[in-house]
């Protein structure tokens, strides 16, 4: 183990380890700006040069092993000046204007050059202005805040391996774009937003809809519900600044109400029809010989991936609306009948965790009408963060209040939906019940948890194995596909999220999201999960209400036409 | 003579396009001899001539050479890099251009000596005539027995292809180069790993300059100890130069290091065609240094000029008579850096251009004290933080120019100064 020393304190380090890594676990705090967990290590940013005592030159210390006898100084005046005039230079070729950014105060460039003490540049302003890509529902991309640290162009390319964004040109004309300076929508970007979770800055964010919500809150005349997402109730906390991983569902839905929406439901409720209907749909198809594997179709990037680059398979994926779909869907119908309200006046809000579901909730179909779209608006985590922020809420000491009536009642198998596996487990919950006609001996299904990319599994149902797989990323989704495509699929039933550990890592989620980070807000899901009382979709009693007095039975003619869909190949 | 023929000792006295011509002044000689020796003898003689890259860096070849050697991974690639693109530099089109089949029997040696097969030529894209030369000398020595499968009846398979590039100056650059072969935008990766454990399309690969595969054979010609004697303790051999701007005859010309610089501009180049005095020399290409004429007693060596945070560079000496705009030079330098930078790091991205806006200051007199010293600092901050070679020696001209000629920035300083004045009384 070699022995070195950073800013004079000496340290034994495992080999191999890099400088930055070395500092941290000593807590000395190297700036970086291009580094991200999870993502490649580019080194392009060079901000945490530091210097090597008898080096010429300075080295980045996230790229640079330790060797015996290495001294560094991670201060030393002449890596303090570098930091800093690099700073000033990506300064003076940024749209700086800070307070008109939606990342002020939550901006890794602003940090740092506030902790650099930088208040004035060196240099002066060279930015060209270029206009923003505003095509797409779902992000926004704006060139001249952008600083090329290359995090976009790796997360799409390396994680997600679709690789819609790249650097284009060279030297200081170069940009990130995608080929051909493109609009987002005219080229196969899935929406999954990790993009715009990596961004350092705002130069990708969602499409801010918080206007829109404010301004249908203050329409006397319209009756404003608002559903939210699994993933949500153990993520906003850490963007209004409560420990990660923190479970706020009654503050959060507390919230909500203070912002003035009618009605406060669980998107959990509709998560629980999915895997009824869902659950039906595999017994249908394994009974009736029909296409194989099933692949669920909850995550809207997922879908809009398969359409673009997998079309062969679209009859593989499951006919059910997303959770967020049925519950609109629902929402202008079930609900606008039962509380007699005109539907063209019920607004549906949805809380996801996610920037792909502001465009499926836009697709054509998503609408029972054929004129309005069942949900009409759909915010980001951090949207609904922004607004509690501007309501001047005071979250943390909010009291807990429940989810309005009548699906208040949702179970454990709804809540994981949130984690990758969670489709999948609560599927498992029902059909392995309800086709053995005997209770499950063990609720939770440990062999299909973890978060490895692809996971396997055997599930034995009335003594016949079935072989299910759940992947997230959608570089593993395209593996899984790429075998239904050349008929060597092995599986009967297959769980695909697009986001990095499913939706608990979405898009939308908190800036800073890493695989550490979305393994904390997993645990904290199962831990909800434990403490429901009910845990098993098809044991929900609202769910059985629901199909008693309006739907009949899973997969009957009304479901059919309020809770199921279609896809089709996209092309340019 | 202060000139000494190794590397060009066949330079127009063959037909580049024909094998014959090259054959009969004892080409393919050399391979024979060395693919009867032991790889580890042979590596041992480069050891012993202590050869350093040709290319610029200056790295010692017989590092790069054994630890290829001791990669077990194949396949394992030989790429010569022929990408020349630095101004002022033009030697190895000429090596290409007179002499191909030297450099084909060059690499042949160094993949011997490393167990590769794989070898390729990128050579810059703008080369037409050499890029045929090669193509056609490969062809050649395939026929000839010499490339291709079982070489002259030796169990050594060594295949080589000519690849070029779309025109930038980086792909130069080790990694660019090897980004640009596997299809990629030119743009360098981090290091470590090295090429030589992870390279084109992460295989073991060797990458040198191509004068350096061209002085293979005469090592293992002469001896590794032999040919150590020549030139300095530090810079052994030989060099190619490149003798450009206000001279009489510009042109290649093959020297031992340690000779003056003086000495080869007067004797070699003839003086300056104007009969106007030198004012300065930039060395290297425009990557590298400008020095004063009060500097030119200094000779050429590794080690003289890392002195200053420089590099031999390619071997180019670009000599400036009295008479052009110190500023207009310095502009066109920063001009060329700014267009080519990779765009990758933030050091050289955004900062040649601030180089360059900050020399257009002193060039349209409006530089004032603080100019001079943001330059300066910036022009370190370049050399010291960028990601490769390009960004680290793009500064090198404005560091040597404020180090030498710091008078004539104080100079325009204070002419912008009263010109300012002026003005305001006007």
């Amino acid at each position: 183990m070699p022995k070195i020393k950073i800013n004079n304190i000496e340290m034994f380090v495992e080999t191999g380890t890099t400088i930055l890594d070395a500092a941290k676990e000593h807590n000395i705090n190297i700036p970086t700006l291009c580094h991200y967990p999870d993502l490649n290590i580019n080194s392009d940013c060079r901000i945490c040069s530091v210097e090597i005592i008898g080096r010429k030159g300075l080295v980045t210390a996230c790229s640079t092993p330790v060797y015996e006898g290495m001294e560094v100084k991670v201060n030393s005046p002449r890596a303090l000046n570098a930091r800093k005039a690099i700073t000033e230079m990506i300064l003076a070729n940024h749209d700086a204007n800070c307070t008109s950014c939606v990342r002020n105060m939550n901006c890794e460039l602003q940090r740092l050059a506030d902790n650099l003490g930088i208040h004035r540049s060196r240099f002066d302003s060279v930015l060209n202005e270029m206009p923003l890509d505003t095509s797409s529902y779902s992000l926004v991309r704006n060139p001249n805040r952008c600083i090329k640290c290359g995090r976009c162009v790796d997360v799409c390319a390396n994680i997600q391996g679709i690789g819609v964004l790249d650097i284009m040109g060279r030297s200081r004309d170069s940009i990130i774009s995608p080929a051909f300076n493109k609009a987002l929508t005219e080229i196969f970007c899935t929406y999954c937003g990790q993009c715009s979770s990596v961004c350092p800055v705002g130069a990708i964010t969602e499409k801010d809809d918080t206007d829109e919500v404010w301004h249908v809150l203050d329409d006397p005349d319209k009756h404003v519900i608002v559903q939210v997402a699994p993933a949500i109730r153990v993520s906003l906390g850490e963007e209004l600044g409560l420990p990660l991983g923190s479970i706020v569902t009654g503050k959060l839905i507390s919230a909500l109400k203070m912002l003035g929406f009618s009605k406060v439901f669980d998107t959990d409720f509709t998560a629980d029809l999915t895997v009824m209907e869902e659950g039906y749909e595999l017994i249908n198809r394994i009974k009736n010989k029909g296409k194989l594997p099933l692949i669920t179709s909850c995550c809207p990037a997922w879908i809009n991936f398969a359409e673009h680059e997998f079309p062969e398979i679209l009859d593989n994926l499951s006919s059910c609306k997303s959770p967020q779909q049925m519950f609109g869907a629902l929402a202008k119908s079930y609900y606008a009948q039962r509380e007699d309200i005109d539907p063209k006046k019920i607004h549906v809000v949805s809380i996801m965790p996610c920037t792909a579901k502001k465009t499926e909730a836009k697709r054509s179909e998503m609408s029972i009408n054929q004129e309005d779209p069942d949900v009409d608006t759909v915010l980001t985590t951090r949207e609904l963060a922004k607004m509690i922020k501007q309501m001047g809420i005071d979250f943390n000491n909010l009291k807990e209040s429940k989810f309005d009536k009548p699906d208040e009642l949702t179970s454990g198998a709804a809540i994981i939906f949130g984690a990758s596996g969670g489709v999948m487990e609560a599927a498992l919950r029902t059909v392995k019940e309800v086709l053995e006609g005997k209770p499950l001996k063990r609720i939770d299904f440990d062999s299909i948890r973890g978060s490895e990319t692809i996971r396997e599994a055997d599930i034995e149902i009335n003594d016949v194995q079935y072989k299910i797989a759940i992947a997230h990323t959608l570089s593993s989704a395209r593996k899984i596909a790429q075998q239904i495509k050349d008929g060597v699929s092995p599986y009967h039933f297959i769980e695909i999220m697009a986001c990095p550990n499913g939706c608990v890592g979405g898009g939308g989620q908190p800036y800073a999201t890493s695989s550490k980070l979305s393994r904390e807000r997993i645990q904290s899901i199962y831990q909800v999960d434990r403490l429901m009382k009910i845990r098993k979709a098809h044991d929900n009693p609202a769910v059985s209400n629901l199909y008693t007095s309006y739907l009949g039975e899973p997969g009957s003619h009304i479901a059919h036409k309020l809770l199921h869909t279609h896809y089709h190949q996209k092309k340019f | 003579m202060i000139e000494m023929k190794l590397i060009s000792k066949r330079f127009g006295k063959i037909n580049p396009m024909s094998i014959d011509d090259f054959l009969a002044l004892d080409g393919y000689k050399i391979l024979k001899k060395a693919l009867k020796k032991d790889k580890l003898d042979l590596l041992d003689e480069i050891q012993q001539s202590k050869l350093r890259g040709r290319g610029g860096a200056g790295f010692p070849v017989a590092v790069k050479l054994m630890a290829l050697a001791k990669e077990s991974k194949q396949p394992k690639y030989i790429i010569c890099n022929a990408d020349e693109g630095e101004p002022g530099n033009f030697k190895d089109r000429y090596l290409m251009e007179n002499d191909p089949h030297e450099i084909i029997e060059g690499m042949c040696i160094a993949a011997y000596m490393t167990s590769a097969n794989k070898g390729i030529i990128y050579i810059r894209g703008e080369y037409n005539k050499a890029i045929k030369i090669m193509k056609n000398a490969i062809v050649q020595a395939k026929e000839k027995g010499y490339l291709g499968e079982n070489i002259l009846n030796f169990d050594f398979d060594f295949d080589i292809e000519v690849r070029s590039g779309a025109g930038s100056y980086v792909c130069g650059e080790e990694f660019s180069l090897i980004e640009s072969l596997e299809g990629k935008p030119g743009r360098t990766r981090v290091k470590p790993p090295f090429p030589t454990s992870k390279g084109l399309f992460n295989q073991p690969t060797l990458i040198n300059n191509i004068e350096t595969f061209a002085t293979l054979p005469a090592i293992i010609e002469m001896s590794g100890k032999a040919y150590a004697k020549i030139g300095t303790p530090s810079s052994t051999g030989t060099k190619l130069l490149s003798l450009s701007g206000n001279v009489k005859n510009r042109g290649v010309y093959e020297v031992p290091f340690g000779i003056p610089m003086r000495k080869i501009i007067e004797e070699l180049g003839g003086g300056t065609e104007s009969g106007k005095k030198i004012r300065m020399v930039q060395l290297g290409g425009a990557c590298g240094p400008i020095i004063p004429e009060y500097m030119l007693d200094m000779v050429i060596d590794f080690e003289r000029f890392e002195e200053f945070e420089s590099k031999t560079g390619a071997g180019a000496l670009i000599v400036i008579e009295e008479g052009h705009d110190f500023f207009e030079i310095l502009k066109k330098i920063s001009e060329f850096f700014t267009h080519e930078s990779c765009g990758k790091c933030t050091p050289c991205r955004e900062g040649n251009y601030h180089l360059l806006k900050i020399i257009e200051k002193f060039i349209n007199y409006e530089a004032k004290e603080k100019d001079m010293y943001v330059l300066e600092n910036l022009a370190h901050v370049l050399h010291h933080t960028s990601l490769c070679g390009l960004g680290q020696s793009a500064p090198t001209a404005i560091i040597s120019a404020l180090h030498y000629f710091r008078g004539t920035f104080q100079k325009r300083i204070e002419a912008s100064l009263s010109q300012e004045d002026a003005y305001a009384k006007n």
